[in-house]
């Protein structure tokens, strides 16, 4: 019997596709606006508060999640599924994720992502000789 | 040899698809879906329930001032309506990288499978998710019928 040589790899790299979430979810809409100061995503999740809300930044990747509760009762007509919210967003490198400041009311997410220093747009004073 | 009543099976299969689809409005097919605003259906989505006494509409209102939601009932129909602002764009944009939320004026009127006594409504407003409670008439409550044997 000859012995086969099993070669196990060790990626630990993080791609996109295994961070994906098996089970079912809602994309909450978002709206994304752009300033001098950096960004600021807003995010339609009802149902969450600052317990069940989970937003987090890992290799350039925003996750935002969460699962509400709603209420007893048998269901007699359903116009939105309740599985639990889950979006993500590719963030490019110029934005701070250390530095973002997130707050929620009414069930909208606030998300500001300041712009990293190096990448604000700078005046150049020019010398005069 | 029996005879296959054909008009019976349709009837029955009719029945069956009817059952599948009645009260889950369109958001079956569209599984885990985007909950997508600027649309032609109707805003706010609300899930419907009920229990032995009461009926539950669930309406999802997120960055609505829960003092600004107009709320009536007539008969057996709820009325929401209200308005929703738009983030003030002249203030914070300069770049709309997405544009997916909806903003403007609502108006949704629901018309409930029961009778409900208009006096003994509540509704609770929390976390972008408004809750009425509509209690049922008495009439309207399952009676449990006792059989008698002989």
């Amino acid at each position: 019997m000859t012995e086969k040589n099993l070669t196990v790899s060790n990626d630990q790299t993080v791609n996109r596709e295994a961070t994906r979430s098996e089970a079912r979810y809602v994309t909450p809409p978002v709206d994304i606006v752009e300033t001098d100061e950096g960004l600021l995503l807003m995010a339609d999740v009802p149902g969450l508060d600052e317990q069940s809300l989970a937003i987090s930044v890992d290799q350039g990747i925003l996750t935002i999640e969460g699962k509400a509760v709603f209420g007893t009762g048998e269901l007699l007509w359903r116009e939105y599924s309740m599985d639990g919210y889950w979006r993500q967003f590719q963030l490019p490198e110029t934005f701070d994720a250390s530095k973002a400041k997130a707050e929620i009311k009414h069930g909208v997410l606030t998300l500001h992502l300041p712009k990293a220093e190096a990448a604000k747009p700078r005046k150049i004073a020019i010398e005069t000789h | 040899m029996r005879n296959w009543d054909l008009l019976r099976e349709m009837s029955q299969m009719q029945r069956d698809i009817d059952t599948v689809f009645r009260g889950f409005g369109l958001g079956r097919l569209l599984g885990s879906g985007f909950e997508a605003e600027l649309g032609l259906r109707d805003w706010p989505r609300i899930n419907l329930r009920e229990d032995a006494d009461h009926i539950y509409v669930e309406a999802l209102l997120p960055g609505v001032d829960p003092d600004k939601i107009d709320m009536n009932v007539l008969g057996n129909t709820l009325t929401l309506a209200g308005e929703r602002n738009a983030v003030d764009s002249e203030k914070n944009g300069r770049t709309w990288h997405r544009r997916e939320r909806g903003a403007g004026k609502f108006l949704r009127t629901i018309e409930l499978p029961v009778e409900i006594n208009p006096d003994q409504v509540k509704a609770e407003y929390k976390n972008g998710l408004l809750r009425v409670t509509l209690p049922k008439v008495e009439e309207a409550k399952p009676k449990r019928i006792s059989i008698q044997l002989r």
